[in-house]
C-alpha cells in the first residue's frame, strides 16, 4: 500500500509541479511525463503482486469530511484494473511528449500535464477507494480532469461543443450513482463500502442495479447512453483518446462489478438484461463504426462495440451465477474481465496509431490517406497487430478473451433449460456477428488507410514518427502478442479476481479453460511455423527466377489515378445498405448529367441512433415544457416583488390555520 | 489413434484437388462436354509452383504475407477436423471456434492483400466477401451450437461422430451448413467460379493479382478449405464408426466428400448466380434454419 | 407415429418461414397449397386408429379445396392482375424472417403456458406459429393477394389449433369453417379483380385515398 500511495503521490506531485512551471514547455513535460511514468511503474509493483498472491491490502485513515474516511482496499479485482491503468497511462505518457511537442508554441503545455497526471491519479484512485465519499469524488476529478483535456483545442467550436457533451452526459451519469450508494449506506455512520447492507431486499437490489447500470454504462459508454463516446474521442489529442478509450471508460466497467458484489446472488434477469445490452451495444456499435469516415471516430465507435463484448461476458458470467453454473459463471467473469485488459492495450494502440498518423499528416479522413505503410512502416504494422487483434482472430490476445467468453456461452447453451440456454445461443450468434462485422470494419480501416496509393498530396508526404512515438506502440503491439501466446498461463491469476465477485475462486474450472488454451497456444506456434516454411519454401521456389514489378492491372485504363481506388464509404457500402434500419445513413450527391465526364460529388453522414432518437427528443421535449413555464419570467420586477408576496400570504395563513 | 490422424491428414493433402476436378467434371457432364481432366487442379499447382512471380509496385510486405497465411490458418483447420470418426491431432474442448476463427484469419489477409493492389476490382470483391463473411459466420456457429447440444460436447472430434443419423434437426443443420459451404467456397449461387468479369467476380477477383507460387498456394488452399469445411458436413450426416475398422469409416467419409462435391457440381449447374441483394437473403435464411435446429434440439 | 406428426409440423413451420421470406406470389401460392395438404394428411394421421368415412371425407374435402380450389382461385386473380412480385412491403424479408423466429419463440413459450394435453409436442407450437405468421402477413405486406394468403394461413392455424384441442371435429363445425373461408376468399377474389380493374393496381396501402 505504501507503494502505492507513493506513486500517486509521485504522480500529483508532477502535475503540480508541471502547473509551476508551465511557462517553459521543456520542464513541464519533463515534470509531467516523467512523474507520470516513475509513479506507474511504482504502482505496477503492489498491483501484480496482489493478484500473484491473491490477499488483499487496506489502508483505513480517519477524515474530517462527514460520512467520508479515507479508507482504501486493493483487492484482486482493483488490482487486476490498475494493471492497464498504470501500464497504458506510462506508455501514453510517453507517447505524449512527443505527440505535444508538435503544439507548443500555441499552447500552455503545463496545464494539460497538470490534468494528464490528475486524470491517472484520480482514475486508480476510483479502483482503490473504498468508501463512497472518496470514490465520488475520486469519480468527479476523473471527469473533470478529463474534461479539460478534452478541450484542448477549445478554439474551435466542435471541441467545445463535443466536451459540452461529454461533460452533461458524465453528470447524468454520476446523478444515478449518488442515490444508489445512498440506498447501500443507509443507516450506517461512514459510507464505507463494507459497511454497506448485506441483506438487501431483492426489490431494492434491482432498483440499486439499475442504477448502478445508467450511472456506470454512461461512462462505459453502452448504447443507449453512449452519446458522448463518438463526439469527445475524436477531438481530443490522440494520447488522451487512448487513455479515456483505453482505461478511462473501464472504470465504468469497475463501477458496474463493484456493485454485483454489494448486491450477493443476482436473479436471472440482470444477467439476460446485461447479456441483451451487450448484443445490443455491440451490434451497433460496430455498424457505426463501418459508416464512419474518421479514422478515430470509427475507432470510438469500435470503444463501444468491445464494451458490449464486455458486458457480454459479464451478463453470461451472471446467468450462470443465478442458474447456479459454476463453469459458465466462472469462465463467463473472467472472459469479460480479461477482454477488459486486452482492449486496454489494443484500443491504446489503435488510438496511438492513428495520432501517428495524424501528426504526420495532418487529417484523419480516411479517404484521404493510403499507401502509408510504405512511408511510417512502424506505425502500419504495429496498427496491423492491433486490427488482428481488435478482430478477435487467433494467434492474438483479442481471440483468447473471446474464445473463454464462448466457452462459458457453449457450456451453458448445452447444458442449461430452454430460457437460458437461448439466451446464450443469442450469445453465441450476437458474438460471431460482431466478430465478422469487426473484421469488415478493421480490414476498410487499415486497408484504406495504410495500404494501395496515397490519395492526396498530404499524405504522399507522410513521414515516420521518431523513436519516442513508435517505440510505445511496439511496447503495446509486443504485449498483445504475449498475452495471446501465453493465454494458458496468465488465465489462472484470474481466479482470485473472479474470487473477489463470486466468493469462490472455482480455479479447477478456470483450470481447464486454461487447458484448452494450451492446445490454442499449440495450434499457434504451429501456425507461426507453418507460415515460416511455406515462406521459406516459396523463396526456395523463387531463387532462381525472375521477380518482375509491374502496375496493377487496371483493366487496360490509360490513366488511372491513386484517386480511383475503392474508397473506405464503398467498401462499407454493401453493410450499410443492408443494414439501413438501423444505420440511416444520408447521403447528398451531384450525379453529372452530360455525356461527358464532369464534376461529380458524393457525401456521406450518418447521424448517431441515439443521439437522434433518444437524447434529441427528451431534451427538446424538456426544453419545450419548461418553455411554457417561461410564463413566469414576467421580466417585470413589480410581479417579482407581487410573487414574494403572494408566497409570504400564502405561508402566512398556513402557519395560521 | 494418432497414426490413423497422421494418415487422415496426409490423405486430405493429397485428394483436396481432386474435389475441384470432380465438380468440374460434373459441370462438364450436365453440361454435355467432356471438360477438364480430373486431376487438372494437380497440373495447375504444379504449373503455378514452377514460374516466376510479378509484384505490383503498389504492393507491400502484406500482399506478399497474405497467401502464406491463408494456406498456414486452412492447414490448422485441417488438423483440427476429424475424419470417419479418428480424432483429429489437435482437438480439444472448444476446438470448433479455432475452426471458424482461423478461416476468418484467412479471409481477413487475402482481404488485405487484395486492398493491398490499389485496385478497384479486388477492393469490390473484399467489400462484399466481409459482408458475406459476416453473415454466415452466425449461421456456422449456431448449428455448430445446436450439434454440440445434441452431443454434450463441444470438440468437432467428438460431436462429429456422435450425431444421430438424420433425425430432423440434423437435416436441418445440414443444410444450413450446406448453405455455408456454397458461400465460404465461393460456389454458386454466391458467386460463380468461372467468370472473367470483374464486376460480378467476389473470391476471383480478390486474388486477380497474385501470380507463380502465390498463386499455387491460393489454389491449393481453396481446394483444402472444400475438404475440411466438407468434412464437418460429412461428419454429421454419415455415421462414424472407431475402433478397428477405422479405415472402413474413412474409406466411406471419403466417398462421401466425392458425393458432396458432385452435389455441388449439380447445384452449380442447375442454379444461377443470385442477385447481390438476394445473398444476404439467402444467408439469414441459413442462420434462421440453424436456428430452428437448435430451439428443436432444445425440447 | 408421433415421429411422422413431428415431421409434419416442421415442414409447417419450415413453409411459413418460406412464405415470410419470398416475394415471388406463384411460389407463395403453391407454398399455402402444399399447406393445405399437408394438414390434410394430418387430420388422417392423427386418428389412425379409428378410421371412419366420415373422416376421409373431411379430410379429402379440406385437401381438395385448400390444395386445389383456393390456389386456382388466387392463381387467376393474379393473372387477371398481372402481378408478379410482392411491391416492397413495409417490412422487409429479412426482418420478416427473424421476425417469424421470433414468433416461433413466442409461440413456444405460449405453448408451455397453455394447460393442453399436447403441450409436449411441436402441434400447439406449430399451430400458432402459422397463426401468427398470417397475421404478420396480412399487417405487413401491401399486395392484397398477399393479404388474402395470409387469411388463408391463419386458417390454417386455427385449422391445426383445433385438431389438438378437439379429439373429433363435429363435421358441422369443420364444413361451417370451411364454407365461411371458401365465401371470403371467392368474396376476396372478386375484390381483388375489381380493385385491380378500378386502380389498375394491387397497393392495398394506395386505398387510403379513398379516405375522405
Amino acid at each position: 500500500m505504501s507503494f502505492l500511495i507513493t506513486s500517486l503521490a509521485i504522480i500529483v506531485a508532477g502535475g503540480l509541479l508541471s502547473l509551476i512551471f508551465y511557462k517553459s514547455h521543456r520542464f513541464s513535460t519533463a515534470f509531467g511525463a516523467g512523474a507520470a511514468v516513475l509513479g506507474c511503474i511504482i504502482g505496477i509493483v503492489p498491483a501484480v503482486q496482489i493478484i500473484y498472491y491473491g490477499n488483499t491490502e487496506t489502508l483505513k485513515l480517519a477524515w474530517d469530511i462527514p460520512l467520508g474516511s479515507f479508507f482504501l482496499q486493493l483487492d484482486p479485482l482493483a488490482a487486476f484494473f490498475l494493471m492497464p491503468i498504470f501500464v497504458l497511462s506510462a506508455l501514453v505518457a510517453i507517447y505524449g511528449k512527443e505527440y505535444l511537442r508538435a503544439y507548443r508554441e500555441k499552447k500552455l503545455l503545463g496545464i494539460s500535464w497538470f490534468f494528464f497526471n490528475l486524470l491517472v491519479a484520480s482514475m486508480a484512485m476510483v479502483c482503490l477507494a473504498a468508501n463512497t465519499i472518496l470514490f465520488l469524488v475520486s469519480w468527479e476529478i476523473m471527469a473533470l480532469s478529463s474534461f479539460f483535456l478534452v478541450a484542448f483545442e477549445y478554439e474551435k467550436e466542435d471541441v467545445r461543443k463535443a466536451s459540452w457533451t461529454y461533460m452533461i452526459a458524465s453528470y447524468l451519469g454520476t446523478a444515478c450513482l449518488l442515490p444508489m450508494f445512498l440506498i447501500l449506506g443507509t443507516g450506517s455512520n461512514f459510507l464505507d463500502f463494507d459497511n454497506f447492507l448485506k441483506n438487501i431486499s431483492p426489490r431494492t437490489a434491482d432498483i440499486c442495479f439499475i442504477l448502478a447500470l445508467i450511472g456506470f454504462g454512461t461512462k462505459a459508454g453502452i448504447i443507449p447512453f453512449h452519446v458522448w463516446l463518438p463526439v469527445a474521442h475524436p477531438v481530443a489529442p490522440s494520447p488522451v483518446s487512448a487513455l479515456m478509450s483505453g482505461v478511462m471508460i473501464k472504470t465504468g466497467i469497475y463501477g458496474l462489478v463493484r456493485t454485483l458484489t454489494f448486491l450477493g446472488m443476482p436473479p436471472l434477469w440482470w444477467g439476460v438484461l446485461l447479456l441483451v445490452i451487450g448484443i445490443v451495444s455491440g451490434v451497433l456499435g460496430v455498424l457505426f463504426a463501418l459508416a464512419q469516415h474518421d479514422l478515430k471516430r470509427l475507432l470510438a465507435y469500435h470503444s463501444i462495440e468491445n464494451i458490449g463484448i464486455i458486458a457480454m461476458g459479464i451478463g453470461v458470467g451472471l446467468i450462470g451465477w443465478s442458474t447456479g453454473m459454476p463453469v459458465v459463471a466462472a469462465l463467463g467473469f473472467a472472459g469479460g474481465l480479461l477482454h477488459v485488459v486486452n482492449h486496454a492495450l489494443f484500443k491504446g494502440l489503435l488510438f496511438l496509431g492513428a495520432g501517428s498518423v495524424f501528426h504526420s499528416v495532418h487529417t484523419l479522413e480516411i479517404d484521404h490517406l493510403g499507401g502509408l505503410i510504405k512511408k511510417m512502416p512502424a506505425t502500419g504494422f504495429t496498427f496491423l497487430i492491433g486490427a488482428v487483434a481488435i478482430s478477435g482472430l487467433p494467434p492474438l490476445n483479442g481471440f483468447v478473451s473471446e474464445f473463454i467468453i464462448y466457452i462459458a456461452a457453449f457450456s451453458g447453451a448445452i447444458k442449461m433449460d430452454i430460457y437460458p440456454a437461448m439466451f446464450l445461443v443469442s450469445a453465441i450468434a450476437g458474438l460471431a456477428l460482431i466478430g465478422g462485422l469487426a473484421a469488415a470494419c478493421f480490414t476498410k480501416a487499415f486497408g484504406i488507410v495504410f495500404l494501395g496509393e496515397p490519395r492526396t498530396q498530404e499524405a504522399q508526404k507522410a513521414r515516420e514518427s521518431s523513436r519516442w512515438m513508435t517505440a510505445p506502440m511496439m511496447g503495446l503491439a509486443a504485449a498483445c502478442i504475449l498475452i495471446g501466446f501465453l493465454g494458458p498461463l496468465l488465465l489462472p491469476f484470474m481466479s482470485p479476481v473472479t474470487g473477489t465477485i463470486l466468493s469462490n475462486p472455482h480455479s479447477a474450472e478456470i483450470q481447464k479453460a486454461a487447458d484448452y488454451l494450451l492446445y490454442v497456444t499449440a495450434g499457434s506456434v504451429v501456425f507461426l511455423v507453418l507460415v515460416a516454411v511455406i515462406a521459406g519454401l516459396r523463396s526456395r521456389l523463387l531463387s532462381g527466377r525472375t521477380v518482375g514489378k509491374a502496375l496493377t492491372w487496371d483493366c487496360g485504363y490509360a490513366a488511372p489515378t491513386a484517386r480511383m481506388q475503392y474508397t473506405a464509404s464503398s467498401f462499407a457500402q454493401p453493410v450499410i445498405e443492408l443494414f439501413q434500419f438501423f444505420l440511416r445513413t444520408k447521403k447528398h450527391l451531384t450525379i453529372p448529367d452530360t455525356y461527358f465526364p464532369s464534376a461529380a460529388n458524393f457525401e456521406s453522414h450518418t447521424p448517431d441512433i441515439g443521439r437522434e432518437h433518444l437524447y434529441k427528443p427528451v431534451f427538446t421535449g424538456i426544453n419545450k415544457f419548461f418553455l411554457r413555464m417561461k410564463i413566469v419570467q414576467e421580466g417585470r420586477m413589480h410581479i417579482y416583488v407581487l410573487y414574494i408576496v403572494i408566497t409570504l400570504l400564502v405561508l402566512l395563513f398556513w402557519y395560521m390555520r | 489413434m494418432p497414426i490413423a490422424s497422421i494418415i487422415n491428414i496426409c490423405l486430405g493433402l493429397l485428394l483436396a484437388p481432386l474435389l475441384l476436378g470432380i465438380i468440374n467434371k460434373t459441370k462438364a457432364f450436365f453440361a454435355g462436354r467432356t471438360g477438364q481432366p480430373l486431376f487438372q487442379a494437380y497440373l495447375d499447382i504444379i504449373k503455378q509452383l514452377r514460374k516466376g512471380v510479378v509484384y505490383s509496385q503498389t504492393t507491400s510486405l502484406i500482399f506478399r504475407a497474405g497467401p502464406v497465411i491463408g494456406l498456414a490458418s486452412v492447414l490448422i483447420a485441417l488438423a483440427i477436423v476429424p475424419l470417419g470418426g479418428v480424432a483429429a491431432p489437435l482437438a480439444f474442448s472448444g476446438d470448433l471456434l479455432i475452426f471458424a476463427y482461423i478461416l476468418g484469419l484467412m479471409r481477413f489477409f487475402t482481404v488485405l492483400a487484395a486492398l493491398d493492389t490499389g485496385s478497384s476490382f479486388e477492393g469490390m470483391g473484399a467489400s462484399r466477401e466481409v459482408l458475406f463473411s459476416a453473415l454466415a459466420e452466425p449461421a456456422l456457429l449456431i448449428g455448430l451450437a445446436a450439434i454440440a447440444r445434441e452431443t454434450h460436447a463441444m470438440s468437432l472430434s467428438q460431436m462429429l461422430p456422435a450425431v444421430s443419423f438424420l433425425s430432423p434437426e440434423v437435416v436441418l443443420v445440414t443444410v444450413a451448413l450446406l448453405i455455408v459451404y456454397l458461400c465460404e467456397n465461393a460456389r454458386i449461387p454466391f458467386d460463380d467460379p468461372n467468370t472473367h468479369l470483374e464486376l460480378t467476380m467476389i473470391h476471383e477477383v480478390m486474388v486477380l493479382d497474385h501470380s507463380g507460387p502465390d498463386f499455387a498456394f491460393i489454389l491449393y488452399g481453396s481446394a483444402l478449405k472444400l475438404w475440411v469445411l466438407g468434412l464437418v458436413i460429412i461428419g454429421i450426416v454419415f455415421p462414424a464408426s472407431s475402433g478397428s475398422f477405422w479405415f472402413i469409416s474413412v474409406i466411406s467419409a471419403i466417398g462421401g466428400l466425392f458425393f458432396l462435391a458432385v452435389i455441388v457440381g449439380i447445384i452449380e449447374s442447375t442454379m444461377a448466380r443470385l442477385r447481390l441483394i438476394r445473398i444476404p437473403q439467402l444467408l439469414v435464411a441459413a442462420g434462421s434454419l440453424s436456428l430452428f435446429a437448435f430451439i428443436l434440439v432444445l425440447r | 407415429m408421433n415421429s411422422a406428426i413431428e415431421i409434419m409440423m416442421i415442414l409447417l413451420v419450415l413453409s411459413d418461414m418460406a412464405l415470410l421470406g419470398l416475394s415471388r406470389l406463384r411460389t407463395c401460392i403453391s407454398i399455402v397449397s402444399f399447406q393445405g395438404m399437408l394438414l390434410g394428411v394430418l387430420a388422417l394421421t392423427m386418428q389412425l386408429s379409428a378410421i371412419t368415412p366420415r373422416l376421409i371425407l373431411i379430410a379429402a374435402a379440406s385437401f381438395i379445396i385448400k390444395g386445389f380450389i383456393f390456389p386456382f382461385l388466387l392463381r387467376r386473380g393474379i393473372r387477371e392482375a398481372g402481378a408478379q412480385y410482392e411491391i416492397e412491403p413495409f417490412v422487409g424479408y429479412i426482418m420478416s424472417v427473424i421476425a417469424g423466429l421470433a414468433m416461433l419463440g413466442i409461440s413456444f413459450w405460449l405453448g408451455a403456458k397453455l394447460p393442453l394435453f399436447a403441450a409436449n409436442t411441436l402441434l400447439i407450437p406449430a399451430a400458432l406459429t402459422t397463426l401468427f405468421t398470417g397475421l404478420f402477413l396480412i399487417i405487413a405486406r401491401k399486395n392484397a393477394l398477399n393479404q388474402c394468403l395470409g387469411y388463408i394461413i391463419m386458417e390454417n392455424g386455427i385449422y391445426t389449433f383445433g385438431i389438438v384441442s378437439v379429439a373429433e371435429i363435429p363435421l358441422l363445425v369443420e364444413l361451417g369453417i370451411l364454407l365461411d373461408v371458401f365465401v371470403a376468399v371467392f368474396v376476396m377474389g372478386i375484390a381483388i379483380y375489381h380493385i385491380n380493374r378500378e386502380f389498375d393496381h394491387l397497393d392495398s396501402d394506395r386505398l387510403n385515398i379513398l379516405k375522405g
